[in-house]
């Protein structure tokens, strides 16, 4: 291939560190609230320059079909990015990591088209793997979209024979990596066996995971669109898309870690597809039903507790998101605040289905994000709060997590709602969440109040009763 | 020239070492920008995406070229403008008022 760099290009190499550092700093400054916008600015000139240092090292700053190419992609890039909703951010990361992935995967194709197996063993293997895991981003990425689109099935699809596709996939793509390292193979039939494995490894990887192990998935093509990245910069001998494909990468994974680790899973079982929805530990043994009559035994109004609580405790979850409840929820934190009382948000890390979703959101309506509380930070809270409202929330204040070790969610750190004196629930009805586990909490004889329904119309009437 | 491949493994290591450590400093309130900023830099693809594509251009096989090397282009493009200009949309959300 001719494009490979030449080590005196020694200008090329400083500039390219001297982005690397930019975009190290712009990580950098993203780490406090008040300078992670500046930080964005940063990175994003930093690529910017990376393009013009590009075009002019490898002097094809008068291609002019390039250019045609860039306005295309950047026209559609950026009305789309100005147009979408935040309800449709999961979505939106899962485009990006896709189309991420798909232009690893061509410029790693092209290396392995370009490169000879046999003679030039680094580029060929890295070369594959991007052309590989590139394909396993775009593909993953466009069925988790889809998902999130709720054009697929939310529910992981069950089938036979998992485990044996699965290895087989793996057997077949190994085969395809090292083969060509020791007899001649046609490109074309490498990339050709290349782009069937991947599409199937892809397409049964993600097929297998459902909506509330989203987060997981999400971070995880996020950090495979950076790997493939470096992936192609090893192919191709880049030094600066070898560093930024690596920096996305090691963030990619860190999200991943968090999020395995918020909700109690291994990265393994989950790439095993072993989902939460674990089939083999049915929870109809742990249900005790549900005590509707519960609310009856309150002593004391709902609205009566909550116009005098002084301290209240919101936990938001995906259901408040499905029912664009957040302006109603600004609303109610206003009421609260103007009647005296402290008002925290609760978040889980695994609430919504990408990390840091219910942040996004609950910023999108002005909530000032002093108020927005990690777990660790709020657990202990909630004995002493007055009222604790919960909005389209289950698995994660689900007390089973703690107790029961043959639930799926056994083990998941959760939010302390149930040590609370009075629970305000706004969700949908009393079924279980995406874990297929009951919630005990909906079973307590006093401190429950009950406010079922789309979110949306019950803090709406809610807001109406207090006002009154 | 055969240390260099070398040296590049030891940039990918350094580097994804170093980005793990900065990250992980990054409030978990900020993630999902995190993620979509995190998305535009993967878009740093396109200068691999632009190289590649220019090379083909000059082979014979035009069609593959423009159909293939342009959609690497534009897609690595799509990344970088709509990655920066959502985060940023994202973080100009992030406010705090005087109490």
């Amino acid at each position: 291939m001719t494009i490979l760099v030449s080590l005196s290009s020694t200008n090329y190499y400083i500039v390219s560190g001297i982005l690397v550092a930019l975009v190290l700093l712009g990580i950098y400054l993203m780490s406090k609230v008040k300078f992670a916008r500046l930080g964005n600015i940063i990175s994003g000139f930093a690529v910017l320059g990376a393009i013009i240092n590009t075009l002019i090292y490898y002097d094809i700053i008068d291609i002019w079909a390039l250019y045609i190419y860039m306005t295309i992609g950047a026209l559609i890039g950026t009305i789309l990015a100005l147009k979408i909703k935040m309800i449709s951010m999961p979505q939106m990361i899962a485009t990006l990591n896709g189309l991420g992935g798909l232009a690893s995967m061509i410029v790693s194709g092209f290396a392995v088209k370009d490169t000879n197996a046999l003679l030039d063993i680094f580029p060929y293997i890295t070369a594959y793997l991007g052309f590989f895991i590139g394909l396993v981003t775009f593909v993953g990425s466009i069925i988790a979209g889809l998902k999130l689109q709720r054009v697929l099935p939310q529910k992981p699809i069950h089938f036979n024979g998992y485990q044996v596709i699965l290895t087989i996939t793996l057997a077949v793509f190994a085969a395809s990596l090292f083969v060509p390292l020791f007899s001649y193979v046609n490109p074309w039939i490498i990339l050709g066996a290349g782009l069937i494995i991947g599409t199937l490894f892809a397409i049964v990887f993600t097929m297998k995971i459902g909506g509330a192990d989203m987060p997981i998935v999400i971070s995880l093509l996020n950090s495979f669109s950076g790997v493939a990245g470096a992936l192609s910069g090893l192919a191709i001998l880049d030094p600066l898309l070898v560093s930024v494909g690596a920096v996305v990468g090691a963030s990619g994974l860190l999200l991943t870690q968090i999020m395995c680790k918020a909700m109690n899973r291994s990265l393994l079982d989950i790439l095993l597809g072993k989902t939460s929805m674990n089939s083999s530990s049915q929870p109809k043994e742990i249900v005790e039903y549900i005590n509707e009559e519960a609310i009856i035994k309150n002593t004391r109004n709902p609205i009566d507790i909550l116009k005098e609580a002084k301290s209240v405790i919101i936990v938001p979850g995906y259901g408040m998101a499905i029912a664009q409840a957040q302006a109603l929820v600004k609303e109610l934190q206003d009421y609260f605040t103007s009647n005296g009382a402290s008002v925290k948000y609760a978040i889980h890390p695994v609430a919504g289905r990408m990390p840091g979703h219910m942040n996004v959101l609950l910023a999108e309506v002005d909530v000032d994000y002093d108020l927005l509380f990690e777990m660790d930070d709020i657990n202990d809270d909630f004995k002493t709060t007055d009222a604790v409202l919960v909005i389209g929330a289950n698995d994660v204040l689900n007390p089973t997590a703690r107790t029961n070790p043959d639930t799926p969610i056994y083990g998941m750190p959760i939010l302390n709602v149930d040590e609370s004196k009075d629970i305000f629930i706004f969700n949908y009805d009393l079924n279980p969440g995406y874990s297929g586990v009951q919630n005990p909490i909906y079973n307590r004889k006093s401190g429950l109040h009950l406010f079922l329904g789309n979110a949306k119309d019950t803090l709406d009437k809610l807001m109406k009763e207090l006002k009154s | 020239m055969e240390l260099f491949p070398y040296i590049l493994l030891g940039i990918f290591v350094v580097l994804t070492i170093v980005g793990y450590l900065l990250i992980n400093n990054v409030p978990s309130l900020l993630h999902t920008p995190l993620m979509s900023g995190m998305n535009a830099l993967s878009g740093i693809i396109i200068t691999g995406a632009l190289v590649t594509t220019s090379v083909v251009l000059k082979d014979q096989n035009q069609f593959l070229a423009s159909v293939i090397g342009g959609l690497s282009v534009a897609s690595a493009t799509f990344n970088v403008f709509g990655g920066f200009i959502v985060t940023d949309r994202m973080l100009k959300m992030f406010r705090k008022r005087a109490h």
